[in-house]
């Protein structure tokens, strides 16, 4: 039983981490996009912002276990299959991404207007702002964006156990819910709470320890 | 030889239901080594006319001739050349709060291409001529608004420029701090030869370090020529207005000190 649980944990931390790191390699281009083409960003672009907004909001308003099933098709054609572990981080990913580009938004725009104008002035270009002023200035509020992404996908990835996802949600509903043995629900329910938990501290002590704006 | 030239610049802003006249036809130029001052009331446009001299905003009609070239005609690329000999310092400081004081000066410098060991050297010695090398390594949070105004000094020090425009610049420090900031621009007009652009509410400003004045009201030039000549024999309404407030305000400073 330790060994299944071992198991499990590590499926669930597989999945989490492969499907956030792929949630951010789309959602954070996707998330800047959004925040450059506003119209009160540094290149406003009424169409183009209003295209990704419509998209994800399209996905964000899907529910995860229907998005799972929705997809199936799609996961089949590029996993081969559509249950286990790795399939399961296609879904992930696509419910991740949206997510991810909507956070990455919210924290670009918290920087100050004031520095990217100076940014202007000094004749920096698009790229520059980007990548030195944008995501550098707003790296706190990303990386607590981080922590809840990490979050939110732990707890998709055992819902994911429903259809057979692999990981601790699967080793929940498999004998938790089918087999009634409620003690080994318990305990997986502990070590998500427990993975949880750490995820959470971890993010938090990161994010405080690279913000300069804190006075000591 | 004048190194700004405005030709009949005209800036609207496009509001829902009005357009914003923030300038209507305005010509002046500003001599190269001379400390140039812009005042008037706000809402007179003096904020939208120091964004003109780098196109931070784009006139909506008019033309902007910075050291003998039309910023309107430049590609994006040579706007952003261009761009780098001129200086800017604002209200509000801008500095980048997750840099320290070193890498912010540096961060011109990095826009610019320049290598980092160089680009360092030269920021602690632009840290060197505004007083603050011993506070290369703090951060921004740590300084009061007078060292954060100093700092912004040695980051535009960092890109060599011609000009620097200077947008408010003290009008959110205290009176002692204001004057240290103003004779900081004083020593480096004289002696880097840096042509200077104020923008200002303030009457003291200008007094103190302006060589010539343009006094603006909602969005036209009112009056422009030698601080003095503006000073001691104001013509428009608007220099006289802006006159008479410094009177009383001088007269409520002399009062409350009498009590």
């Amino acid at each position: 039983m330790f060994k299944m649980l071992a198991d499990g944990t590590w499926d669930t931390l597989y999945m989490v981490l492969i499907s956030t790191l792929l949630g951010y390699l789309i959602g954070l281009p996707l998330g800047t996009l959004l925040t450059v083409t506003d119209a009160d960003g540094i290149r406003p672009n009424k169409v183009l912002y209003k295209i990704l907004d419509i998209i994800i909001n399209i996905t964000r308003s899907i529910p995860f276990l229907i998005l799972l099933i929705l997809i199936m098709p799609f996961t089949k054609a590029i996993v081969g299959k559509s249950y286990g572990t790795t399939a399961t981080i296609v879904p992930l990913t696509v419910a991740a991404a949206p997510l991810i580009a909507r956070m990455v938004e919210s924290s670009l725009k918290e920087v100050d207007k004031g520095v990217i104008e100076a940014a202007f002035s000094m004749g920096a270009g698009y790229f520059t702002i980007i990548w030195k002023v944008l995501v550098t200035e707003a790296r706190t509020s990303l990386l607590v964006g981080v922590t809840i992404a990490l979050g939110t996908i732990l707890g998709y990835s055992a819902m994911a156990g429903v259809i057979g996802g692999g990981g601790l949600g699967d080793i929940a509903i498999r004998y938790g819910y089918y087999r009634y043995e409620t003690g080994i629900m318990i305990v997986t329910v502990a070590v998500l709470v427990i993975l949880m938990q750490i995820l959470q501290w971890v993010g938090m002590l990161l994010s405080r320890q690279i913000d300069k704006r804190r006075k000591s | 030889m004048s190194i700004i030239e405005i030709k009949n610049v005209t800036k609207t802003f496009d509001e829902k239901k009005s357009n914003i006249h923030a300038l209507s036809d305005i010509s002046l130029s500003v001599e190269e080594g001379e400390i140039f001052g812009v005042i008037g009331l706000s809402g007179a446009g003096k904020s939208t006319l120091v964004r003109c001299m780098n196109l931070l905003e784009k006139p909506t009609a008019g033309e902007v001739w910075v050291d003998g070239k039309n910023l309107i005609t430049l590609s994006s690329k040579d706007l952003r050349l261009m761009r780098r000999e001129i200086g800017m310092i604002f209200q509000h400081f801008n500095l980048l709060m997750q840099r320290n004081v070193l890498d912010n000066v540096c961060f011109p410098m990095e826009i610019a291409g320049v290598k980092k060991r160089e680009a360092r050297e030269r920021a602690m010695n632009y840290l060197r001529i505004v007083g603050l090398e011993e506070k290369a390594k703090a951060y921004p949070v740590q300084l009061s608004g007078g060292q954060k105004q100093r700092v912004a000094i040695a980051r535009t020090l960092a890109s060599n420029p011609r000009i620097i425009l200077c947008d408010e610049a003290t009008s959110a420090l205290d009176p002692q701090t204001t004057g240290t900031i103003l004779s900081l621009l004083k020593k480096i007009n004289q002696e880097y030869g840096i042509t200077i652009v104020v923008i200002t509410h303030e009457m003291r400003v200008v007094e103190e370090i302006c060589d010539r004045v343009a006094v603006l009201d909602k969005g036209t030039l009112a009056e422009i020529g030698k601080v003095r000549e503006v000073f001691d024999h104001p013509k428009s309404n608007a220099a006289k207005s802006l006159l008479l407030e410094r009177k009383i305000e001088q007269l409520g400073v002399n009062t409350a000190d009498g009590i």
